[in-house]
């Protein structure tokens, strides 16, 4: 499943949009002008608000079979189309450490090799005829099985899709193209100041060597064979599957369908139950050297927590406070105030089944990057030192549950909710649950959850940027020795394809 | 936003990519369900409203396309029209502002402060840094009391207060839009708020926001190995036209940028004829179009400013560009072509199909699968825009150990088929479906559809031609793939740009330490 927990994704599309308005609107700023109580109606609070039209979004049909596999069916016939998805518990947190890569490796080579019957490229020819598409992939802790195609193609498709799922035939020549591709990728990841950050981050908090941070590398990936793809897929195929269908089908005959393809299956295995430590990163400064960049990129990070704590809906108004919006105290201070960087954001992130990140994220030119992070730090203390007030408060509702609609305002967004849910064993009516609590949050709750997690001391701060721009350095943050992070890549003997050195 | 770089065909090809395919029928009746469905009308100031009612869930998107962009920059102000884009968020008269009467003599008093600043700076006999200094003493001085009368983000939170939702905008080097969705309850609420800003624009904060617009750059160029090496392959294939220079600005002009000048832009292309506003979802037109047409009218009329004169000049030379950097190679070949106006338009999206879309595609199965080589090689048939004659890239990003002599060998090997053989029946079908396919998937969403009905609109006069485009796709043939293969992909008409990975200096990573 993509973890898409709320406030890492925000934070995420801020950092990376190119966009005038988004990230750069917000410029100066007293701040002060929007806690005076308005005086008379400004023009827009004038401009009437009907009622919303009443609105009740489509639920997806729940199917439950006696083996444990779960189908949701989600009727759409605005189009001629209709689409599924097999989602497989068990994923790259799973996978041997020595054969870190593997998940990413399996989930190119599984479409790319095919099945007994129809080999991978035979499957390309005769589904782009159709313009139809049938896919696989990987995730941190799934894998899946996807398809899509025009009504009329539907059961030649899912039988296609069917097959690929039960009867793969992992090929040699598809796993080397499939390591070579993720080669390319270990190969290139230092050429992105903001990729490198991103991971090192993440390495920073989980550990270099968590489930939820190592990284795949040339030796790791070289190990994979065919035997380890077959072995992977009889091991997570039992796993209580969960089945959805979308699109312009008959529903009747779309469930007798799947009752006779999944019903006949042996009792589901649980799924994989993990016990991971999250000890949280160990405080100072951290510094890469990346000399072609006039930029640092700043992350000051922690650990975050898990969506099933109750303190969730607090935390997220706190995020919105902190650095959801243009008002926040991270943009107000850092951008508007002191015009120190054109990206900034930040919150503590909750992902579905474990703890989430800490992350205030700010890219200041080279030779700001001290005052960048000491001005972060005055928001991050200001979070427990300075009381939140009750603007601040009703515009973080407004902002967020004004726009809550958006969470539902497609079907194929109702079903990959449900989904969602159903993979992470949240409730059904989990989002409505969760909007009243939103909208229930207090002041004293936002105050309540800033003391119990936000812990500036506890933090790491890393810096990637171009140490002989930055002037003055960063021993002069006095946060303790600096430390030097290696991210040189290592050379095993040949690359895993075998086909000669990666350049020097 | 600025220039897009290419789409690349991503590595391992989208988990959850979706084409599709739909028979001709299927659009006669889907263009006859929109005619049902779409309502337009050109207001007396020449600005084009468009509402299409899509009653999925109580909720709208819009687009505002401008006719303009950064190819529309004056000579010397190279990213004019997206600093201009940072500005229209910035507030009105009455939105974003204390006390507007006061700061506007606070802000005309910057303008005066900024132009003596840049006078001096460019005095000819050398500039006096004791007057620079007391100048730029003023100058700061004259925005912080500017500053004092904004209420910051006032557009943006007001907004955003109200439910928007992907609230964006983008500059290209073609078109400026603005968009985002919202409750269709705010309907009148948006109406005012983006009629105002298109309207009443206020250069407030503009110095400020134009550092801004230079860390942006700073950021997607500078700092940014594909970002360098693109703003060198354009400005090395044009020699004339405006598609060649940085969209984000050149260094020199974008730190010079004045207020003034942003505004100027305004006055010549904010214009009603030169803008298309749409509305698709639940929205009634019946009910909306009076609202619209209330507020859109505030929108000065006048004429649609003219086309540039400038032709970029036939290429006669091949040209080569080599960047030695750190960061892993990457190889693009580029070759003039003409706008999107050509009858051949079709053609070039097809060549590009061809070779480059998903695992059928050639350069993936020759240069990925089969002799691998490259961990991706694709074609994009226009860039950076397509309002004028543009440019057709092949890209690929060599596998470790292969070199860019490779990618070109094995590119020029299957342009070179282009030219001698005809692509099967089966290729060429599959670029037909698949184009039918994308269109007819975009349908099923408010902001895709909102941003492609206002594209054509604006291009054509007749959003219609979204749907009759495909008549030109359905006519494309064999034949003409080989004439526009011939024709185009030659080495006179070819600019090279590559990056060759430079031994890094030694592993230095002290820099912390001062």
């Amino acid at each position: 499943m993509r973890h898409n927990s709320d406030q890492w994704s925000v934070f995420r599309a801020q950092s990376a949009s190119r966009f005038g308005g988004l990230v750069l609107a917000g410029f100066f700023l007293l701040p002060l002008a929007l806690s005076a109580p308005a005086q008379q109606a400004q023009p827009w609070e004038k401009i009437p608000i009907p009622p919303l039209h009443q609105f009740k979004p489509q639920e997806p049909k729940r199917i439950a079979l006696k083996n444990g596999i779960v189908i949701f069916l989600q009727e759409d016939h605005e189009l001629p189309f209709v689409s599924g998805s097999v989602l497989i518990p068990g994923g790259s947190r799973d996978e041997d450490p020595a054969n870190c890569g593997l998940i990413d490796i399996y989930g190119q080579a599984w479409r790319t090799s095919g099945t007994e019957k129809v080999n991978g490229d035979a499957m390309d020819d005769l589904l782009e005829s159709k313009a139809a598409h049938i896919e696989t992939g990987g995730d941190v802790d799934s894998t899946a099985v996807s398809w899509e195609s025009l009504k009329a193609d539907t059961d030649q498709v899912y039988d296609l899709a069917m097959d690929l799922l039960f009867h793969p035939k992992f090929d040699q020549q598809k796993l080397r193209l499939a390591q070579q591709q993720e080669a390319t990728g270990i190969v290139r990841r230092n050429d992105d100041e903001n990729q490198i950050a991103g991971r090192e981050a993440a390495k920073l908090v989980y550990g270099a060597d968590s489930p939820y941070a190592r990284q795949p590398e040339l030796a790791t990936i070289s190990k994979v064979t065919v035997a380890d793809l077959q072995a992977w897929h009889d091991r997570t195929i039992g796993g209580k599957l969960l089945i959805s269908i979308s699109g312009d089908f008959d529903p009747a005959a779309m469930e007798a369908k799947l009752r006779t393809t999944f019903e006949k299956l042996p009792q589901t295995k649980p799924n994989p139950v993990r016990h991971d430590d999250f000890a949280g990163p160990k405080p100072g400064v951290y510094f890469i050297n990346k000399e072609d960049v006039n930029q640092s990129n700043v992350e000051i990070v922690g650990l975050g927590i898990d969506r099933h704590n109750s303190d969730v809906p607090s935390v997220a108004m706190m995020n919105d406070v902190f650095g959801g919006g243009f008002a926040s105290r991270l943009f107000q201070t850092v951008r508007t105030k002191y015009g120190l960087a054109y990206a900034v954001g930040g919150g503590l992130s909750f992902a579905w089944d474990h703890p989430g990140t800490f992350d205030a994220m700010v890219m200041p030119r080279s030779d700001k990057t001290v005052e960048a992070i000491q001005r972060t730090y005055d928001v991050l203390n200001s979070l427990v030192n300075r009381p939140f007030t009750e603007i601040e408060l009703k515009r973080a509702k407004d902002n967020i549950l004004n726009s809550f609609l958006f969470r539902y305002d497609t079907k194929d967004k109702v079903l990959a909710e449900r989904v969602r849910l159903e993979f992470y064993g949240y409730p059904a009516d989990y989002l409505e649950t969760y909007k009243a609590a939103l909208e229930k949050v207090t002041l004293a709750d936002l105050n309540a959850v800033a003391k119990k997690y936000i812990h500036p001391d506890k933090y790491a701060v890393l810096v990637v940027g171009n140490g002989s721009e930055i002037n003055p350095g960063l021993d002069a943050l006095k946060m303790g020795p600096v430390h030097n992070v290696d991210i040189t890549i290592p050379q095993p003997g040949a690359p895993a394809a075998g086909r000669g050195e990666a350049e020097k | 936003m600025h220039r897009r770089l290419p789409a690349r065909l991503p590595i391992g090809v989208a988990i959850f990519a979706a084409l599709f395919f739909t028979c001709n029928a299927g659009f006669s009746q889907d263009l006859k369900s929109f005619e049902q469905r779409i309502t337009t009308k050109v207001l007396p100031n020449g600005l084009t409203i468009l509402i299409c009612e899509r009653p999925e869930a109580p909720v709208f998107s819009y687009t505002t396309f401008v006719d303009a962009g950064d190819v529309d920059d004056p000579s010397g102000e190279s990213g004019l029209a997206h600093m201009f884009e940072h500005l229209a968020f910035k507030g009105t008269s009455q939105i974003g502002t204390k006390d507007y009467a006061a700061e506007k003599v606070a802000l005309d008093n910057v303008e005066a402060a900024d132009n003596a600043l840049e006078a001096e700076r460019r005095n000819p006999a050398g500039a006096d840094p004791k007057k620079i200094a007391e100048l730029t003493k003023a100058f700061d001085e004259a925005q912080a009391a500017a500053a004092k009368y904004v209420v910051p983000n006032q557009f943006t939170e007001v907004a955003q207060r109200n439910g928007a939702h992907e609230y964006n905008a983008e500059t290209g080097l073609d078109q400026t839009m603005y968009f985002w969705s919202m409750p269709e309850n705010r309907l009148e609420l948006w109406a005012w708020l983006e009629s105002s800003r298109l309207v009443d624009t206020v250069p407030r904060e503009f110095y400020k926001e134009r550092s801004v617009v230079e860390e942006e750059r700073h950021m997607r160029t500078d700092s940014n190995p594909e970002g360098r090496l693109f703003e060198q392959l354009m400005s090395t294939a044009y020699v004339a036209h405006n598609y060649g220079r940085s969209a984000v600005g050149w260094p020199s002009e974008l730190s010079q940028i004045t207020a003034t000048e942003a505004m100027a832009f305004h006055k010549k292309y904010y214009v009603g004829s030169n803008i298309v506003v749409t509305v698709v979802g639940d929205v009634k037109a019946s009910e909306a179009m009076p609202v619209l047409e209330k507020y859109f009218s505030k929108v000065p009329g006048g004429p649609k400013p003219l086309e540039m004169t400038t032709v970029e000049p036939k290429q006669f030379a091949e040209k080569t560009v080599v960047m030695k950097d750190p960061s892993q190679p990457i190889y693009v070949e580029a070759y003039h072509r003409p706008s999107y106006k050509s009858p051949d338009d079709v053609v070039y999206d097809a060549i590009s199909d061809i070779v480059s879309d998903g695992r059928v595609s050639r350069l993936y199965r020759s240069m990925v699968r089969d002799q691998q080589i490259a961990a991706e090689a694709a074609g994009q048939s226009s860039f950076p825009g397509d309002k004028y004659p543009s440019l057709f890239l092949f890209f690929a990003a060599p596998l470790p150990g292969h070199t860019s002599a490779e990618m070109a060998t094995s590119i020029h090997k299957e342009i070179d088929k282009l030219k001698t053989t005809d692509v099967t029946d089966t290729e060429l079908a599959m670029y037909k479906t698949r184009t039918r396919a994308g269109l007819l998937r975009g349908l099923a969403d408010n902001q895709g559809l909102s941003n492609a009905l206002a594209l054509y609109q604006a291009r054509f006069g007749d959003w219609r031609e979204l749907f009759r485009q495909l008549d030109r796709v359905d006519k494309v043939t064999k034949a003409d793939i080989r004439r526009v293969a011939n024709a185009t992909f030659v080495p006179s008409n070819r600019t090279v740009a590559e990056i060759d990975t430079a031994a890094p200096a030694a592993a230095k990573n002290e820099g912390g330490e001062k």
